[in-house]
């Protein structure tokens, strides 16, 4: 295509990057809303042209401050816009953006700041501040730190320390000099530019930062937002890390890329509520945020009067027979439907409503399998959750699931413009126009991971079903064997032990050993509620973890799992024989999850050894010590007398239920 | 922390003078002498019945001296009642929460702003007029401290549901709804965890800092006083035992003994 005249983007082929993407936005629909944020209460907006201007300031400003082409730019802080403002500064100027966890500690944050050799960090407020201060001295490229909320800083007097304001404001006079700055920069801007470097948290080893071109993005944002039908109306909530891919893609690229209006909440604490008030139509949650959802309208309706507890029950009834087939769109009795449309005005309207599920069209959940209880509970009120299978690595997207071929052990099949296939030893691998540049400063990773014809490998091993949907069953390396020989897949037999609500977390060994046995931890929110209805007294979640009554419930957990591992006659031998219930939380501050609350396996493993060896042992108890991390940095220690349990395995091929 | 502290120049807000107080035959303060500068955060300290929370009481003119001279802001007064005091500028929290246990966060703190309402009863019941624009402008105020204190997820609930410390921070709340010159905090960390006190003494060095409000603070965690604090006054059976800075409080060995409770003569 002939491009006329330089600087300006004729063809549409032109928007190929987020800057360029923003000043079409900002021209063609200066009035609609971009980003919105709850302050003070009440929910402010930017519109595409406020953002626009913020951005060409922003962008002025940091040249100012001497930033400019390849240079990388660190931002730390919960969702706000003016955080994804600065994100889109930074790519306006040719410069990459490197997104972090804004709960990490200055330790983890370090290697980040170390590896990706940042010139400019730009912080939320005070708190993250302190953590960048702290790594001055092994982040000798970091020349300047910009905070957004001066609240506690006023005194701070560092050369180095700069106010968000400031920079705008340098911008502005920068702008009103060389007003063709902005724009000739955002010419200079191409596809094959790296958009973003997003660090992975990995469940071993330091972390990796996957390098994004903006054609990865940009191309893969498109087609799931064409594959899914998003537009200019739609709403979604940002309140997942801006650090993690999922958030780069729904709340900042596809917005971009479609124009629809991203709200940020007021503040962590603050998001259920904040749900309500915006009711997204196009929301993502990992399984966990469903499963917490669930277990609070469960317990809120065991408090709820007998009236409204059995109509509940009923119609909840009705839509676990009648509310799937009809979100798919199959066949189904007159009768249901008229109880269905009866239930929807007593019953399921009221709870979408007060869950903020109301006007969702599209709700995603990923990165770890989803209990199918949970799953077919939102769709049978009608809440559209489907599975997607995605990595940082391939910009997201790998397989999801079409409207209307949804299963609740499926991640689905490929999405638009991703080829599958299945390795010799069972590894998932893809190839995509997402597939990402590399991992920034480790080309031996990179060959590791990325075949020279551009075939990924995924780590996870799974199989294509005979509709052709992927089943992912475990990491590739964690599936192993017992020492008779049996497939022992961890994740697996965890991820059932999960789907209870009065279970947490919960590791599971045997790779090499004789029998299956398992550490598990008590979900407090479900068994102290379940503790206050049968007037258990406990002090501590440690004195809750090892009531014997809340072992019993735990054991009967482990059993029920055990006879649904029976009926698979692959699976039947790695029955849970032994478990202890922790006398702590498994924590991401103790390092015992990663940021993205996935087990570290092998870490849980070396710490809590004693137990390990134990549950191995023939001992009933056993005595431990552990050394815990405060949420403020320091370490302190809990000491635990703990029970061990025996479950009887369930006979092989009993079927279960 | 790599806070550098502005040091003002020194002018007085408080000044008590040979102060008394008497219940009865208990001499609950004799002759206490002390100064607030504005700005600083000033702690008294002492063990228990030294008559700290008596102080406090005098200094918001709960409690009437016997003796002695109080000047706050440059005017000098013999009795004052408390709703004088805080329409100078002396806003409050309590040892024992004080809040109104069945309003919410929200309203609690609207409260704090009941003095800077200018418009009278009727217009406000019937939210007309200068009323409603008052509301307005005071509910802005009040959502400046939710954001201040970070409490927004508890805006609407009521303070009884809240766990402790929580309430403390709305207590706090309110007080700073009076935009007080002079905070006094009974025992602000009293009955927290590690991390709540933490919380508190950031929100308390906050304060100080963004809006230069000066802080007189009675607190048993001698940690958090020595960390916090500008100067330390220490009152031990209603007299002044020590004056100064945190470090040299801590090297008086009048205060070393009556703290680690040495026989006395």
């Amino acid at each position: 295509m002939a491009d006329t005249g330089a600087g300006t983007e004729r063809s549409s082929g032109a928007l190929d990057t987020f800057p360029k993407l923003l000043r079409r936005n900002a021209r063609e629909r200066p009035e609609r809303f971009s980003l919105r944020e709850k302050e003070f209460g009440i929910w402010q907006s930017w519109t595409w042209r406020a953002l626009e201007t913020e951005v060409r300031e922003l962008a002025c400003g940091l040249a100012e401050l001497g930033f400019g082409r390849g240079d990388r730019l660190a931002i730390i802080g919960d969702n706000r816009p003016r955080l994804y403002a600065v994100m889109c500064a930074a790519q306006s100027l040719g410069g990459i953006p490197v997104p972090m966890y804004q709960d990490s500690v200055a330790k983890e944050l370090g290697y980040v700041m170390e590896h990706a050799e940042a010139r400019i960090a730009v912080a939320e407020d005070q708190e993250q501040v302190d953590k960048l201060l702290e790594l001055r001295d092994s982040c000798p490229r970091l020349e300047r730190i910009v905070y957004v909320d001066p609240r506690g800083l006023r005194h701070y007097d560092l050369p180095e320390l700069e106010s968000y304001a400031e920079v705008l404001a340098k911008g502005r006079e920068r702008h009103r000099r060389d007003g063709a700055f902005w724009g000739t920069e955002v010419d200079r801007g191409k596809g094959s530019d790296p958009c973003i470097i997003l660090y992975t948290s990995g469940t071993t080893g330091d972390p990796k930062g996957v390098v994004l071109l903006f054609d990865n993005v940009v191309v893969m944002a498109g087609r799931g937002a064409e594959f899914e039908g998003l537009g200019p109306d739609d709403e979604v909530l940002a309140y997942l890390p801006m650090a993690w891919v999922g958030d780069h893609i729904f709340s900042f690229a596809q917005s971009y890329i479609v124009g629809f209006c991203v709200s940020c909440p007021e503040s962590g604490a603050t998001v259920l509520e904040d749900l309500r008030e915006i009711g997204p139509t196009y929301f993502f949650a990992p399984p966990r945020i469903f499963e917490n959802l669930l277990t609070t309208v469960m317990i809120r309706m065991e408090d709820a009067s007998r009236l409204k507890r059995s109509m509940f029950h009923y119609f909840m009834e009705v839509a676990r027979r009648a509310g799937v087939p009809l979100l798919d769109g199959k066949p189904l009795p007159l009768r249901d439907r008229l109880l269905y449309a009866l239930g929807e005005i007593l019953v399921y309207g009221p709870l979408k409503n007060t869950l903020g599920f109301s006007r969702i069209r599209i709700a995603y959940t990923a990165g770890e399998a989803i209990g199918p209880d949970i799953f077919d509970f939102y769709r049978a009120l009608g809440v559209n959750v489907k599975q997607l299978y995605g990595q940082t690595e391939a910009a997201v997207y790998v397989t999801m699931q079409p409207d209307g071929e949804i299963k609740s052990d499926t991640v689905g099949t490929p999405a638009p413009g991703v080829e599958l296939k299945i390795g010799d030893d069972g590894e998932v691998l893809y190839r995509s126009p997402g597939v990402f540049h590399e991992y920034y400063k480790n080309p031996e990773a990179t060959a590791q991971t990325k075949t020279p014809d551009g075939w990924v490998h995924t780590g996870d091993a799974g199989f294509i079903d005979d509709d052709g949907h992927l089943k992912i069953i475990d990491r590739a390396k964690d599936v192993g064997k017992l020492s008779d020989g049996t497939l022992f897949a961890p994740k697996y037999i965890e991820n059932k032990l999960k789907f209870f609500p009065q279970i947490k977390e919960a590791v599971t060994f045997g790779d090499g050993r004789a029998h299956v046995a398992a550490l598990v931890n008590i979900d407090l929110e479900a068994v102290g509620s379940w503790a206050e209805r049968h007037n258990v007294a406990y002090a501590s979640y440690q004195e809750l973890a090892a009531h014997p009554q809340v072992l019993d419930i735990v054991q009967d957990c482990v059993s029920r799992v055990n006879a649904d591992l029976a009926s698979d006659a692959q699976l039947a031998g790695s029955q849970i024989t032994r478990f202890i219930t922790l006398h702590k939380e498994l924590d991401a501050d103790d390092g015992e999850l990663t940021r993205t609350r996935k087990i570290r396996r092998r870490f849980v493993a070396e710490r809590y050894r004693e137990l390990v060896d134990a549950l191995y042992g023939g001992q009933s108890t056993c005595r431990t010590r552990t050394e815990v991390t405060f949420e403020d940095g320091r370490t302190g220690s809990i000491e635990a007398e703990l029970v061990i349990r025996d479950v009887a395995p369930v006979p092989a091929l009993a079927k279960a239920s | 922390m790599a806070a550098v502290r502005e040091t003002s120049p020194a002018e007085p807000i408080l000044e008590v003078e040979n102060v008394s107080l008497r219940f009865g035959g208990v001499q609950a303060l004799s002759e206490v002498s002390f100064g607030v500068l504005k700005g600083e955060v000033r702690a008294i300290i002492g063990p228990n019945g030294a008559g700290k929370s008596s102080m406090l009481n005098v200094i918001n003119g709960f409690y009437h001296p016997q003796d002695g001279r109080i000047t706050f802001k440059g005017v000098t007064r013999r009795r004052m009642r408390t709703h004088e005091a805080a329409a100078q500028g002396i806003a409050r929290t309590f040892q024992n929460i004080a809040l109104f246990r069945g309003m919410t966060t929200l309203d609690n703190i609207m409260t704090g702003r009941n003095l800077k309402m200018k418009s009278n009863f009727l217009l406000q019941a019937l939210y007309v007029g200068p009323a409603r624009r008052e509301e307005m402008e005071h509910r802005e105020f009040a959502e400046r401290i939710i954001d201040f204190l970070e409490i927004q997820a508890i805006r609407k609930t009521p303070v009884s549901r809240l766990p402790y410390g929580l309430q403390k921070r709305v207590e706090l709340g309110r007080a700073l709804a009076a935009e007080p010159d002079m905070l006094l905090l009974d025992e602000p960390m009293a009955g927290m965890n590690t991390e709540e006190k933490e919380d508190m003494c950031r929100f308390i060095l906050d304060v100080n800092g963004e809006f230069g409000t000066t802080v007189v603070l009675i607190e048993h965690d001698m940690g958090v006083v020595m960390d916090i604090s500008d100067r330390v006054v220490v009152l031990d059976y209603g007299r002044l035992l020590a004056d100064g800075t945190p470090d040299e409080v801590r090297r008086n060995p009048l205060v070393i003994d009556a703290y680690l409770g040495t026989v006395r003569d």
